[in-house]
């Protein structure tokens, strides 16, 4: 049995879904939907390795390195936020996340 | 051959179960704890896959780095979380619902999907037993995407000083130097010049 392009791809279509589900299942705690943003990244990123892999192709290989540049910058701007969030408001329930009243 | 498919499987399987326990978990810090394994697993198969460079960034950069200022955040915060996972069964099924369609969209586009046949590689990968990973990154990343690695630097060192501001703040109750006052002395308000009597003392 060969491991294939599409196992990989399998194995980064599941990670994706769980990311999704994770942003559903814990609306209301912003450090786990970060957490879940970071897993569909994770699973992006094997997409990428995958395809650069199996076609001998090294630019998908640049880009994830981009991807994670950008995914490292994200979480940490993120924080930042929930940080000076929790400071001012003592929570960090997305619910009551309403300051601007949009 | 059947090694390698032996730890593809071990590694995809511990990835995806750890990506659920991140999910699922009751407590964030062993959320973080295993994106962390997840995060392991994914530098396995990249391994894998012949992209030993990012497996080490992975590693060293996003294990070591992003993953541990998260964790420093989950155990910094005096949130309650069993709060926040109040609703967690409420959103269950419309998660589960939402999630299931996108994955079987997800294994449609993976089971049509086909390469162009006159598909030309870009930067062709040169064979491991010329160049290794890492040099071969190296050469068309400082050459080619010398640009985008710039950029990538720039967009770093915005999320630096955005972090840092965002953060920093002054306390009012602290004590500080105050340089402009300690500058702006003057003989008349620093000395004070008494005469004092002999046997009277200052009063």
């Amino acid at each position: 049995m060969t491991i294939g392009l599409s196992h990989y791809l399998t194995v980064a279509a599941v990670l994706f879904t769980l990311g999704i589900f994770g942003i559903f299942l814990n609306r209301k705690n912003v450090i786990v939907i970060l957490m879940s943003i970071e897993l569909m990244l994770l699973a992006v990123n094997i997409n990428l390795v995958a395809f650069s892999s199996f076609h001998g192709d090294l630019v998908g290989q640049v880009f994830t390195l981009i991807v994670l540049t950008v995914a490292a910058a994200e979480a940490a701007i993120g924080l930042a936020l929930i940080v000076v969030y929790f400071r001012n408001r003592g929570t960090i329930d997305v619910a009551e996340i309403d300051l601007l009243k949009g | 051959m059947m090694l390698s498919a032996l730890f593809f499987y071990l590694f995809a399987i511990m990835c995806v179960g750890a990506g659920f326990m991140v999910v699922a978990a009751k407590n964030p810090v062993h959320a973080v704890l295993f994106l962390i394994l997840a995060f392991f697993n994914a530098a396995g198969l990249f391994v894998l896959l012949g992209a030993e460079f990012l497996a080490m960034i992975l590693v060293v950069v996003y294990v070591g780095a992003v993953l541990v200022l998260f964790l420093f955040v989950v155990m910094m915060l005096d949130v309650d979380f069993a709060e926040l996972r109040a609703g967690f069964l409420k959103y269950l099924p419309v998660g589960a619902i939402i999630g299931l369609l996108l994955l079987v969209e997800l294994v449609f586009v993976v089971g049509a999907w086909v390469t162009a046949p006159l598909l030309v590689s870009d930067a062709p990968t040169p064979p491991v037993a010329e160049v290794s990973n890492t040099q071969a990154l190296g050469e068309i990343l400082y050459t080619r995407y010398v640009y985008l690695f710039e950029a990538s630097g720039l967009i770093l060192l915005v999320a630096m000083i955005g972090a840092i501001v965002l953060t920093l703040h002054h306390k009012h109750d602290v004590r500080r130097q105050s340089i402009a006052a300690q500058v702006g002395r003057t003989r008349e308000t620093g000395v004070e010049v008494v005469q004092v009597e002999t046997g009277r003392g200052l009063k």
